[in-house]
């Protein structure tokens, strides 16, 4: 294809992505070493009928001024991702001063905001993508395993917990476990403890967004799994069978590695969507318990005031970290084609 | 097939079938749930006495007089206007998928069908682009948006929905189109076609299934969204997930809890409908990206 066509061709969507999404970048990038602009104070003489007294107000027309001038506000370069709400290096020092133990530092670090929304999003990405991996392969197994005529039916019920909407799903689940729901009460049957709530307890909360995300997330796995072994090559594993390998050989030897290609790409895709888990917090109202990186901008940025230099600078903090997660798949990539 | 499951022992029939049983019940109950607790007072789905209550519903029976009520669905979609909300829905989905798809059809034929090495990097930026959480995007938009009065509106969401539908539409039909023979536009160009006449009289003709199957996906895309949709549309405008999650804020309070469970309901409904229709189209775009490499 000639250039010139090609460049016309992708032309629309190219503009759209530079402009809502490339752009935007940019524009965090810049937002995030920026402040607001600083109030401009005045001192007005309030003389009344007892007397004198000075008042101090905000200047409302030249803070506006100010801020004309200056639309972005002050440049405050690193200092918004060294504050306490995010990288909070002096608050670290000092617990890394008067720490006692690596368990008491890591429980001052996580009472910061950043370091607890990141110690969550981390546990959630690392703890749900596996289990996503390993349950997708089971009940991809066990579907193929069934007869064919309810195959459909499997697969219609698995796909809907991956196809609702995430916030939807989440709630569905919520109310379920609520201490009044019927997971929530048998749980408390389970326990014998009449006053066990999941909503207030820390561990219990992560280990219930886990779930969540695992129940969300597993019918993916399961159907690329499904599909893989769709296509597994029947004359291989005849040959297996005749050289007696047992129905577990087979599984390790002729089906994991035809799918371990398949199981690069859930785990890239999986990565992803993990580390901007979002809706599940807000559905179970658990950011008491667990916050995320994506809950934290959210945060900043919705409320009475739109704190969008804090937004900025952790969206920033977040893209770094999903560039490192995906650094090595990158890398691969590169390599590949450099072979090529 | 028939052989091998013959061959299965008992023990390992039984363990199969647990499991499928097992996930059977994980995926659909709380759905059936649901959908059942809708149509009882809140008294009886979040029952405090007693979790049977929610089946039988004696709360329901002596508060309204019927065993079943729509009081939920009322104040959802009367009270809180959430038909608005589904109508705002329906705007942003149609226009979601109608753009999205037109841009994607041109860029992903053109990455299928260009040779050269840029087009391989496009692809991988828009993989990174695919990468980024959208809400770190909201917080560049925002001050934008606020200064050139453009915060609030649907044709805003609309457009930013497009933008970030495209990476993943991009793959999609780049790896759709990438199965169509090169031959079929190439043979229409020795003919005399210039690429676009060829792309519009031989490649659209054959593209639907694929097309249709991204539609799908960017239609869930715009469907589910709430990250963008919450920060940009203003209360008005909003879309039913923004909508069902206002809910939660004021009616809880109210002890409305049921108008949430009323429009999570209706806002699932045509999800379902939508797999049982397109189940296959579904399942084979999950694996198109996979399978094929």
């Amino acid at each position: 294809m000639k250039h010139k066509t090609f460049f016309w061709f992708v032309l629309p969507s190219s503009l759209a992505m530079l402009l809502f999404i490339f752009f935007p970048i940019l524009s965090v990038l810049i937002q995030s070493v920026h402040v607001d602009t600083e109030q401009v104070i005045k001192e007005v003489k309030n003389c009344g009928p007892f007397g004198c007294e000075t008042i101090t107000s905000i200047d409302q027309e030249a803070t506006q001024a100010l801020e004309r001038e200056n639309p972005l506000g002050r440049f405050a370069g690193l200092t918004t991702y060294l504050d306490r709400r995010h990288l909070a290096v002096d608050e670290v020092h000092a617990a890394w001063g008067s720490t006692t133990g690596v368990g008491d530092f890591f429980n001052q670090l996580v009472n910061l905001p950043f370091y607890k929304a990141m110690s969550f999003t981390l546990a959630y990405t690392f703890i749900v993508t596996p289990l996503v991996i390993i349950f997708g392969f089971i009940i991809a197994v066990a579907v193929n395993g069934a007869v064919k005529w309810v195959r459909g039916p499997l697969i219609f019920f698995s796909l809907l917990p991956m196809l609702v909407t995430p916030l939807v799903g989440a709630l569905t689940l919520f109310w379920m476990v609520d201490a009044r729901g019927i997971v929530g009460n048998a749980l408390q049957y389970l326990a014998s403890d009449p006053n066990l709530s999941v909503k207030a307890s820390t561990p219990l909360t992560w280990v219930m967004l886990m779930v969540y995300g695992v129940w969300h997330s597993a019918p993916f796995a399961f159907i690329v799994y499904y599909a893989g072994l769709q296509s597994v090559n029947k004359d291989t594993l005849e040959s297996a069978m005749i050289d007696g390998a047992s129905r577990w050989e087979q599984i390790r030897y002729v089906i994991i590695p035809h799918l371990l290609p398949l199981t690069t790409f859930i785990a890239l895709m999986q990565l992803m969507d993990n580390f901007r888990v979002f809706e599940p917090i807000v559905s179970f109202s658990a950011e008491a318990h667990a916050t995320s990186l994506s809950w934290a901008i959210y945060n900043d940025l919705g409320g009475e005031t739109r704190q969008l230099s804090s937004a900025a600078a952790t969206s920033v903090l977040t893209i770094l970290g999903i560039s490192i997660l995906l650094l090595p798949v990158l890398v691969r990539t590169w390599r590949d084609f450099t072979h090529k | 097939m028939a052989a091998k499951t013959q061959r299965r022992s008992h023990a390992l029939n039984l363990l199969l079938i647990v499991v499928l049983v097992v996930w059977m019940i994980l995926a659909a109950f709380p759905f059936i749930w649901t959908l059942w607790g809708s149509f009882k007072v809140e008294g009886d789905f979040f029952s405090k006495a007693d979790w049977a209550n929610a089946l039988a519903g004696p709360l329901t029976l002596k508060e309204t007089g019927g065993s079943f009520t729509g009081a939920g669905y009322h104040g959802a979609w009367i009270k809180e206007a959430f038909g608005l909300a589904a109508m705002n829905t329906v705007i942003v989905c149609l226009f979601v998928v109608t753009i999205s798809l037109t841009f994607g059809t041109l860029g992903g034929y053109a990455l299928s069908r260009s040779t050269y090495r840029y087009a391989y990097w496009f692809l991988i930026i828009a993989l990174i682009f695919r990468a980024m959480p959208p809400i770190t995007l909201v917080s560049g938009y925002l001050p934008v948006f606020f200064n050139w009065n453009l915060w609030g509106h649907l044709p805003t969401a609309i457009v930013v929905l497009v933008a970030i539908n495209q990476p993943f539409t991009l793959w999609m039909l780049h790896s759709f189109f990438k199965n169509i023979p090169k031959d079929l536009d190439e043979s229409a160009m020795v003919d005399g076609c210039n690429r676009f006449q060829a792309f519009r009289h031989v490649i659209v003709p054959v593209m639907w299934p694929g097309v249709i199957t991204t539609g799908l996906f960017s239609f869930l895309l715009a469907y589910n969204d709430f990250a963008v949709t919450t920060m940009i549309l203003s209360k008005e405008n909003q879309t039913m997930v923004p909508k069902i999650s206002s809910f939660l804020g004021t009616t809880q309070t109210k002890g409305n809890v049921m108008f949430a469970v009323a429009a999570v309901v209706s806002a699932t409904a045509p999800l379902f409908v939508m797999v049982l229709f397109f189940q296959r189209q579904i399942v084979s775009g999950l694996t198109a990206g996979a399978v094929k490499g």
